[in-house]
């Protein structure tokens, strides 16, 4: 994950795709598109196909407040109805799209679980911030999904805290600090306050997790940065540009892989 | 061996590959029950059941995203765009999403699925039933795009289509359903029954994609064509007596960039034939081709056979359409220069 956030010789996306934007096959993660609202209804396809084959798996799909404005989510809403499919449709709102509110989106007239109402889908609406809420809320749905009684949307509420991405500055459209202001609380913190609560975690055990997911991540880090970053040392094989935009390399792309690589070799 | 029409031979590749492959799945608008509006898939419902051929709603872009994430489980989707011109809402599905999955994962998952759609004009089906939008999936990295003139190919060249493992745009001239019309508009309509090209196998076969047929030789000018043009060019060659070779270009990405040098440079000359627009259409493409590859062979400018930058019309239909009127004088010029 580390390789693909540095685009580096050990990105095993071949440095094609903006950080974060994994893939993982292995999983059952799908390539992460970033477009907004596409990989809605190829959740719902890849739903159907499921039960096309007889096959029990479920998928769950991801979209944020400000996408389901997109043609895309109404459509996967559509055929996620229509053909009862195996899938959980989640829209993450917090409340923000860059710089956009909700209610630009349709938020301020009705909930986004109330869309569920006019396709015949149960909708839920969860205080996303609650881990606990968010588990039982999303095994309700996967169990009505394996029982074969189709698609649940599932509402999931909560704030986005910092920036869109580290380019943006929330302060030019929202007052400075409203992060901090959210009342629903940090999700990690409240898990934590609960178990804390419960006698089953306690300060101590938490410092030591933290410190070791800290090491761990650091240690990644280091390790993926001798590979490379994108400033320096990045995925650099030139024929890879011409790879995998078809199974096959036609004729065009092998004359260009060879202009390319003429180029590089000029460079050099 | 049985003579089918365009229908009847794209019918039956349906059903060599559902029966052959139990990953195959049709669906999309009227598909199902009703077997489509030009009943490509009648039957195969009744024949393979409503879980692997189904109706759908009526929203191209919800077809196409979920025939994306089927082909990403592991089935093969193929399904129908009813009309091409009804292809855009499900531009984006195609464009940003189905052409690039495999490039963006690094080969980690591939959408083999096929596109299907009727398109071109000369039934009077105005501006919403009769466009010829190959040149916009042709500038896409990502998808072939085959264009059928005859039935014999129309079922090989789906059968490879839906074999092939990358998305495929596979257009019907729906002109040329059901018989082989070469632009003179004013004769009565010829059915396929007698043409040697509607010999069709009923069993398994593949046409390759990306390969060029021959389908007329000559000596004096190259016609490169597809779908519907391809008689207009052989009937045109015809009546002007002009001996032309016709290379049916089958596939348009990748195109057969072999056959289309070899027979210019034989004649020397070229032209350009297709019923879509004109400016930054496919025939552009062969033209810059054509030049880079084989200027030193021609004789006289490549000349391009157009439709007309216009939306395409209802009642002016022959006056749009690229038939023989427009491509004769073509000939001529690109004999004379």
């Amino acid at each position: 994950m580390m390789c693909q956030v540095y685009s580096n010789k050990g990105d095993k996306l071949k440095g094609r795709q903006l950080p974060i934007m994994y893939s993982d096959r292995a999983r059952g993660f799908f390539s992460i598109s970033g477009n907004l609202g596409t990989q809605y209804p190829q959740a719902v396809g890849w739903a159907m196909a499921s039960a096309i084959k007889g096959d029990s798996r479920i998928a769950a799909g991801w979209i944020g407040d400000g996408a389901t404005a997109e043609g895309d989510f109404h459509n996967a809403c559509t055929f996620a109805a229509v053909y009862r499919a195996p899938v959980i449709l989640n829209i993450v709102n917090n409340q923000w799209a860059i710089s956009t509110f909700s209610g630009i989106a349709g938020e301020e007239l009705t909930t986004f679980a109330a869309r569920a109402i006019g396709y015949g889908i149960p909708g839920l609406r969860v205080d996303g911030n609650d881990a606990l809420a968010v588990y039982a809320a999303t095994s309700w749905a996967a169990d009505r999904a394996r029982s074969n009684l189709g698609p649940t949307i599932i509402e999931l509420f909560t704030y986005r805290v910092e920036g869109h991405s580290t380019s943006d500055d929330p302060s030019a459209y929202r007052p400075q600090g409203a992060g901090a202001k959210w009342p629903l609380g940090d999700p990690i913190q409240r898990l934590k306050g609960h178990l804390v609560a419960l006698g089953e975690w306690d300060e101590e055990r938490d410092r030591q997790l933290l410190d070791q997911l800290g090491e761990e991540v650091r240690t990644a880090q280091k390790e993926s940065e001798k590979l490379g970053t994108l400033g320096n040392g990045h995925y650099d094989d030139v024929s890879s540009l011409f790879e995998d935009v078809f199974e096959e390399l036609p004729w065009h792309l092998r004359e260009q892989r060879d202009q390319a690589l003429a180029e590089a070799e000029a460079k050099r | 061996m049985p003579a089918m029409n365009m229908i009847e031979a794209l019918g039956s590749a349906h059903d060599v590959m559902m029966e052959r492959d139990p990953s195959v799945v049709v669906f999309g608008e009227d598909v199902g029950y009703f077997g489509g509006v030009f009943r490509v898939t009648a039957g195969l419902q009744k024949k393979y059941g409503k879980t692997r051929v189904f109706d759908a709603p009526i929203a191209e872009g919800g077809i196409a995203g979920t025939a994306i994430g089927m082909a990403l489980y592991g089935l093969r989707p193929v399904f129908e765009i009813q009309f091409a011109d009804y292809i855009f809402p499900g531009f984006d599905q195609i464009f940003s999403e189905a052409s690039r999955i495999r490039y963006r994962s690094a080969a980690e998952w591939a959408v083999p699925l096929v596109i299907r759609s009727p398109y071109g004009g000369g039934i009077f089906g105005g501006q919403t039933h009769s466009q010829s939008p190959e040149a916009f999936f042709a500038h896409m990295p990502g998808v072939k795009t085959v264009i059928p003139s005859n039935p014999y190919d129309a079922k090989g060249l789906l059968i490879a289509a839906i074999e092939d493992n990358d998305p495929v745009l596979f257009f019907e001239p729906k002109r040329i359903y059901n018989g082989p019309f070469d632009g003179f508009y004013e004769r009565p309509v010829t059915p396929w029954a007698k043409h040697p090209l509607a010999e069709v196998p009923e069993g398994y076969y593949t046409v390759p994609l990306g390969k060029a047929a021959v389908a007329r030789e000559g000596n004096d000018v190259t016609i490169l064509a597809y779908g519907t043009m391809v008689h207009v060019a052989l009937a045109t060659a015809e009546a002007e007596g002009v001996d032309a070779e016709v290379i049916d270009l089958r596939t348009i990405v990748p195109v057969d960039i072999e056959a289309i040098e070899a027979s210019v440079k034989k004649t020397g000359r070229c032209v350009v034939l297709h019923e879509a627009t004109r400016t930054a259409g496919f025939g552009a493409e062969l033209a810059a081709l054509v030049q880079e590859r084989c200027f030193y062979h021609l004789e006289a400018p490549v000349v391009r056979v157009t439709g007309f930058d216009t939306p395409y019309p209802h009642s002016l239909e022959w006056t749009y359409f690229p038939g023989p009127a427009r491509l004769g004088p073509a000939l001529r010029k690109a004999l004379e220069d």
